[in-house]
């Protein structure tokens, strides 16, 4: 067993039981904490991939950004006075269901297609490249998804700081 | 597949490997927006199902030609989520401001 499979399984093993963890734990701070070592482990299947520059960008924006987002989240939208902060599930039976033969198509699927994939070597470091494609082919959605960024964060500030008429 | 085979399978990762782990990825995701009660759970749910789809983009984009496609639409994906989940918790704050709960079957009206 070489190097690389040791290290695609012990990534999935930490990206899907922290998932796990995320999914079935009834204790919502431990999810959002759970939710961290999911980030991290998709971040280390990136870096497998061989995509250096979405690692980071992984690390920054999910770890560093949208994950405080949801703590800050968790904890302002609990009851103060109620101390436990455990949330409940409901119509957990037709969910295992759904999910289960969800998973299992998908992972059939999956396992029996024949992908063809070319044995050309992967492009490094990535960084630059990107860089240069953003800038050329990709501009216009990238201005987009700039001018989307910035309308969404104004408009979530507006919601959120909305004062409640009495 | 005989058993033989299968350790063989499973000791060369390959595309179908990150495939089936993006799958996976993509369930519990599923479950967790089928099966909790608070929004903010069913937003880490989608934020998990974003994560499997750019594990199935950069796969696809490794294992292709040689170009980087894959992982700008990446990028992307990245940046709308955070824009979603930006806007997402301002909502969730100004349900939880006016029906004084977050979960998803108690909010049944659309004004106060």
């Amino acid at each position: 067993m070489d190097l690389f499979s040791v290290i695609f399984y012990v990534f999935a093993v930490i990206t899907l039981g922290a998932a796990g963890i995320v999914v079935f734990s009834r204790n919502i701070v431990h999810s959002a904490f759970a939710l961290l070592f999911a980030f991290f482990g998709v971040a280390g299947i990136y870096v497998l991939l061989m995509a250096d520059f979405l690692a980071i960008t992984q690390l920054m924006i999910y770890v560093g950004g949208i994950l405080v987002l949801l703590i800050f989240g968790v904890m302002l939208t609990q009851r103060q006075i109620a101390v436990d902060i455990k949330t409940g599930t409901i119509q957990t039976i037709p969910a295992l269901i759904i999910v289960s033969a969800l998973a299992g198509t998908l992972v059939g699927m999956f396992w029996v297609t024949v992908w063809r994939t070319s044995g050309i070597p992967p492009v490094e470091p990535t960084a630059s490249k990107i860089g240069e494609l953003l800038l050329t082919t990709y501009l216009l959605p990238f201005e987009v998804a700039s001018v989307v960024l910035l309308v969404a964060l104004i408009g979530a500030a507006m919601i959120a700081r909305r004062e409640k008429k009495a | 597949m005989s058993p033989a085979e299968f350790l063989q399978w499973l000791k060369t990762p390959g595309l179908n490997h990150f495939l089936i782990l993006s799958a996976l990825l993509f369930s519990l995701g599923i479950y967790a927006i089928l099966s909790r009660r608070n929004a903010i759970m069913v937003l880490m749910g989608i934020e998990l199902i974003l994560n499997a789809a750019n594990i199935n983009f950069i796969a696809f984009s490794r294992y292709s030609t040689g170009t980087l496609d894959g992982q700008i639409v990446a990028i992307f994906v990245i940046i709308l989520a955070a824009a979603e989940v930006a806007i997402a918790l301002a909502i969730v704050l100004n349900i939880y401001q006016t029906f004084n709960t977050v979960n998803v079957d108690e909010i049944n009206q659309l004004k106060d």
